[in-house]
């Protein structure tokens, strides 16, 4: 749902804010779409749905309720499958929630912007969502995004004990990133405003893991945390490289379109603009723009670099599917880059996969050009 | 880097259309009339021309000399454009600057030649014009194109006057007996102040106010005047075309496709395809396949005589064949050789290394091809542990060398590990053994890695140079103190008129080396020129200075410094080395030391977070990209220890300003 009330500042997704919507038209273009793609990835089984944004949670549960009912309609959707939406706390009332509910949404994912005191005076900071705390028996609320921002350390703690309070068994928790094209970025890289240190932001999230971890949360990728079994499979499929279809103004997808008689993985983009892509839709029955194909080393490469991001890693089996003739071992296990960093400590190669270790998690970014010029060298 | 700051302190080059001059007499090979005015210089089939018409006493050789942007290249463009050398449009810009990197840079590195053809008095003439470089750093191409001329235009600035340069330029010219006009040019300029300038050239030169033409290259003013100058006041070359052939080789160039062209001038005889000719220093023998004249670019003759300059093909492929200063004569007729040169003097001496040791063959054979049309740099070969093979190059200055690399990335796409510049220094032996091993008492180094230990050195010596400032008086309090922080020692100080000063100073050269040209600029507000000359040598106590990453040394960075400057500079390289290395996963010390003992220390501190926060579906693909470049950035660290620098760090810590 590429919709939104406003912009805010530290956003830089792909969202337009306009005066009216006509929803029947998009529903009707989003159904079309997933038809498409579905039936051109020959997909049997969907094991999750998750409606992202923009603000989809400003759509009706009718938009919803079509579009499951549409891919049910071409591949299989089991009944305990995860379906997310993705809402903003203040757009978050009780009454379409229920709707929603209805509709086959089992999981909600709501995004909350934590700050300090000062620095950041202007940020969206809605209320803690208090109104959707009464409509939380087990399954209907366990995600919730906090961004968090500050220079008390001490605020940021007390803010994330806060939203253990509500949030029962999933947190994702994100120290602010300044992307390009954002008014906040601007404002931080002109000197409007000051950007954290970057010690306090690794005491900040060295601190809050600690602490999930102590409440009994698993941390299963570098910034999301869960107990009670309660992953987002659906985010997981993207760190673990599987197959994702995207359906919608900008979405992303990576699949194979078996149905052109293709065997090879494809990076596809739907067209940015709204309008210009439900014409598209009308028109051809999908609006992808953009469809890469993705040698086999560029997979390696993501799968590598989303892997490594989760706690399990990469494992054995799902680097054999792709290169079934050249093991982990055999690329990371030689004397090289990888070698070292895990005599370090940052990286643990055993029969378990590859991944890194707890020290090492937190500065993934720094690990990987290394790792992918010795994936590069094979 | 600090060198783009000084590019753009010099006068941007704007021209506008100049007002329609019509050729007076249309060179022979553009065919009269309006498809004349096709740019016909390229050299390919084309009718050879006929040079015979041209005898001794109608021909006249002469440079441009002047300071830095004070309009020489503007003044060649002009006269190509009047004599109808290139047609008039408003692209000629700096048409003798064939470079990129001197396109880029507004400064003219290598000299170029061109002939004129001129009518004057109903009388043709054959104008030579031989470009010179405008920067100190390459005054020695100067006094090489000097030597095929028989008079200068002295080009000097209505506005800023005369300038270091000019003076070093004037003693050239006036040092080789060549007649001298002086030419102040930008007089369209809103400040210029003609009056003054000619005072100053009177003053200083002892050359009459009248003589001065004041002209406007931009705009055309004048510029014919400056042309029947040259026919009155500079003397044909004397020589005949019955002599035996005498060919001084003054420039050369490398192509590709036909080898070595060799640019000569002739002082006797002529030449012509077919004609079998020896070099005097190799006593190589060569057929000529082809000679021509360069207008600018190469275009065919039948013959060339004496007092012409030309070009010739002759079957020179090695990058040593074509000696510059070198004479050529007919085989059987030997004549007495030119005085040829003294070789060019390198300044500055860095190392120069493959970034991939696989790359080392590439890197050799693209430095052949550059040091042919370069011949100034020199090259030893040389090694070590930390870089592999490589080379000792030796530049005529820091300009000369940053030019050198950047045409070694433009023009052979090749990127090297340059070492920190480093000047030449001799160590006098009193070790009986160190003396056996070199089979002298006196040694130069040209390596720090080389450095003698104090115990078996009776004395170190460092090179001086001879400085002249040209600057307006508010800035001599300044330009002073820079001098004593810099070691150097007065010598003269005298008002060239009522607001310039010249200074005299005699500097240690390795405290000019780096940056004093863009201090100097920067805080005089641009207007403070400087020139220098080789000075001999002094006696100074000197130190090798190592700069140690988590105690590696890096090789780059290792200097040979005055004892006194120690902990300065080892503070100031720690200090801008931490700015320069980004975080990595460990804490790194970054040292200064001399011998064991540390002078410095500035510590980085370990990334202790480094991973985005989001990356979803939608966030791939972008992801992927960014790391991927970081993985190719990544290949191009160099590697101290387990510490990754990028390529650059070092040269950029050495420039004392940050400021770009």
């Amino acid at each position: 749902w590429p919709y939104c009330r406003k912009r805010c500042s530290y956003c830089n997704f792909n969202k337009y804010v306009v005066p009216v919507v006509d929803e029947e038209a998009v529903a009707t273009c989003l159904v079309r779409e997933a038809r498409t793609l579905l039936c051109l990835s020959q997909v049997q089984s969907v094991t999750s749905v998750f409606f992202g944004g923009g603000t989809p949670s400003l759509a009706s549960p009718h938009t919803v309720a079509a579009v499951l009912e549409a891919v049910a309609g071409a591949a299989h959707l089991p009944t305990g499958a995860e379906v997310t939406l993705e809402a903003n706390p203040s757009s978050t009332s009780t009454s379409p929630l229920a709707g929603f509910k209805a509709a086959g949404i089992n999981r909600l994912s709501i995004g909350v912007q934590v700050r300090g005191a000062p620095p950041h005076p202007n940020l969206h900071s809605p209320p803690m969502p208090s109104a959707a705390t009464p409509l939380t028996p087990p399954q209907s609320l366990d995600d919730a995004e906090l961004q968090l921002l500050g220079r008390e350390h001490t605020a940021a703690e007390a803010r994330g004990a806060a939203a253990l309070g509500f949030c029962d068994n999933h947190l994702s928790l994100y120290q602010l990133t300044l992307e390009q094209g954002t008014a906040l970025a601007a404002q931080v890289w002109g000197g409007a405003l000051p950007a954290p240190p970057q010690d306090l932001l690794a005491d900040m999230y060295q601190t809050a893991r600690a602490m999930l971890v102590a409440a009994g949360f698993r941390h299963y990728e570098v910034s999301n945390f869960a107990r009670k079994g309660s992953l987002s499979t659906h985010n997981l499929s993207y760190w673990r490289g599987e197959q994702y279809i995207g359906v919608g103004p900008g979405a992303h997808g990576r699949f194979v379109p078996w149905g052109e008689g293709s065997h090879s993985r494809e990076a596809r983009v739907q067209t940015l603009e709204p309008d210009a892509w439900m014409r598209e839709v009308q028109s051809r029955g999908h609006g992808t723009r953009r469809r890469v194909v993705l040698s086999l080393l560029e997979q390696l490469e993501e799968l590598l670099a989303l892997g490594l991001r989760t706690d399990e890693g990469v494992t054995p089996e799902r680097w054999g599917h792709l290169s079934p003739h050249l093991s982990l071992e055999a690329v990371f296990g030689v004397p090289g880059e990888a070698k070292d960093l895990q005599e370090q400590g940052w990286l643990v190669l055993d029969s378990r996969g590859l991944r890194c270790s707890w020290e090492g998690l937190a500065l993934l970014d720094s690990l990987l050009p290394g790792l992918l010029c010795q994936l590069q060298q094979h | 880097m600090a060198l783009a700051g000084r590019t753009a302190m010099w006068w941007a080059r704007l021209r506008s259309p100049c007002p329609a001059v019509v050729p007076l007499c249309y060179p022979p090979w553009l065919p009269v009339g309006p498809v004349a005015w096709e740019r016909l210089y390229s050299s390919r089939g084309q009718e050879k021309l006929d040079m015979s018409m041209y005898p001794v006493e109608s021909i006249r050789n002469f440079s441009i000399i002047a300071h830095v942007d004070h309009g020489k290249s503007t003044l060649a463009d002009r006269l190509l454009e009047i004599t109808g050398t290139i047609a008039k449009t408003d692209h000629n810009k700096q048409v003798l600057d064939k470079l990129q990197v001197e396109r880029e840079r507004g400064i003219t590195v290598k000299a170029q030649s061109a002939s004129l053809f001129y009518n004057h008095d109903g009388v043709n003439y054959l104008l030579n014009l031989i470009d010179t470089p405008g920067h100190v750093d390459f005054s020695y191409e100067v006094s090489r194109s000097l030597s095929a001329c028989q008079g200068v235009i002295l080009v000097v600035d209505a506005n800023e006057g005369i300038q270091a340069q000019t003076v070093a330029n004037f003693y050239l010219a006036f040092e080789a007996q060549l007649a001298i006009i002086p030419v102040i040019n930008k007089i369209d300029l809103k400040n210029a102040d003609p009056e003054r300038v000619e005072k100053q050239i009177e003053k200083l030169f002892d050359i009459p106010i009248d003589e001065c033409v004041r002209i406007s290259a931009k705009q055309g003013t004048n510029v014919e005047k400056v042309l029947q100058k040259v026919i009155e006041k500079i003397p044909p070359p004397q020589c005949n075309t019955t002599d035996p052939l005498k060919a001084l080789v003054f420039d050369s160039t490398f192509d590709h496709y036909r080898g070595v062209i060799a640019n000569v001038a002739l002082f006797g005889g002529e030449i012509q395809q077919g004609h079998k000719i020896v070099s005097a220093h190799t006593k190589k023998r060569y057929e000529v396949n082809e000679v021509g004249i360069l207008t600018p670019n190469e275009q065919p003759t039948h013959k060339l005589y004496a007092g012409q300059v030309g070009y010739v093909i002759a079957g020179m492929k090695e990058v040593t064949e074509a000696q510059i200063g070198d004479t050529l004569f007919l085989y059987k007729q030997p004549v007495e050789p030119l005085p040829g040169f003294k070789s060019a003097k390198p300044m500055v001496f860095a190392g120069m290394y493959p970034i991939d040791q696989t790359e080392y063959n590439n890197l050799k054979s693209a430095l052949e091809r550059l040091t042919l049309n370069d011949s100034s740099v020199t090259v030893h070969r040389d090694s070590s542990l930390a870089l592999g093979a490589g080379w000792r190059l030796g530049f005529l200055g820091l300009l000369h060398m940053e030019v050198f690399n950047q045409r070694l990335e433009q023009e052979y796409n090749m990127s090297v590990i340059l070492t920190a510049p480093t000047v030449p220094y001799k160590a006098i032996l009193s070790s009986a053994k160190l003396i056996k091993e070199y089979g002298k008492a006196e040694i130069t180094i040209i390596n720090p890695a080389q450095f003698p230990d104090k115990l078996s050195v009776s004395e170190y010596l460092e090179p001086t140079v001879l400085g002249t400032i040209v600057t307006p008086h508010e800035y001599i309090g300044k330009i002073i103190a820079l001098c004593q922080d810099c070691r150097a020692v007065q010598k003269d100080m005298l008002y060239i008129d009522e607001h310039r000063i010249m200074l005299k100073y005699l500097f240690p050269l390795n405290e000019i080396v780096v940056d004093f040209y863009d201090t100097l600029k920067s805080l005089s507000s641009g207007y403070a020129s400087f020139d220098y000359e080789d000075a001999g040598y002094q006696a100074a106590d000197l130190i090798k200075m190592d700069i140690l990453l988590n105690g590696n040394p890096v090789e780059e960075l290792a200097m040979i410094i005055h004892h006194d400057k120690a902990h300065a500079t080892g503070k100031f390289l720690c200090e801008r080395l931490k700015d320069a290395i980004p975080r990595q996963l460990f804490e790194i010390a970054i040292q200064a030391a001399i011998g064991k003992k540390i002078i410095a220390r500035e510590t980085l501190k370990a990334y202790r977070k480094n991973v985005v926060a989001k990356c979803y579906g939608g966030d791939i693909t972008r992801r992927m990209k960014l790391l991927k470049r970081q993985a190719e950035g990544k290949k191009l660290m160099r590697k101290i220890g387990n510490v990754e620098v990028p390529r650059d760090a070092f040269i950029r810590v050495l420039k004392r300003q940050t400021d770009k």
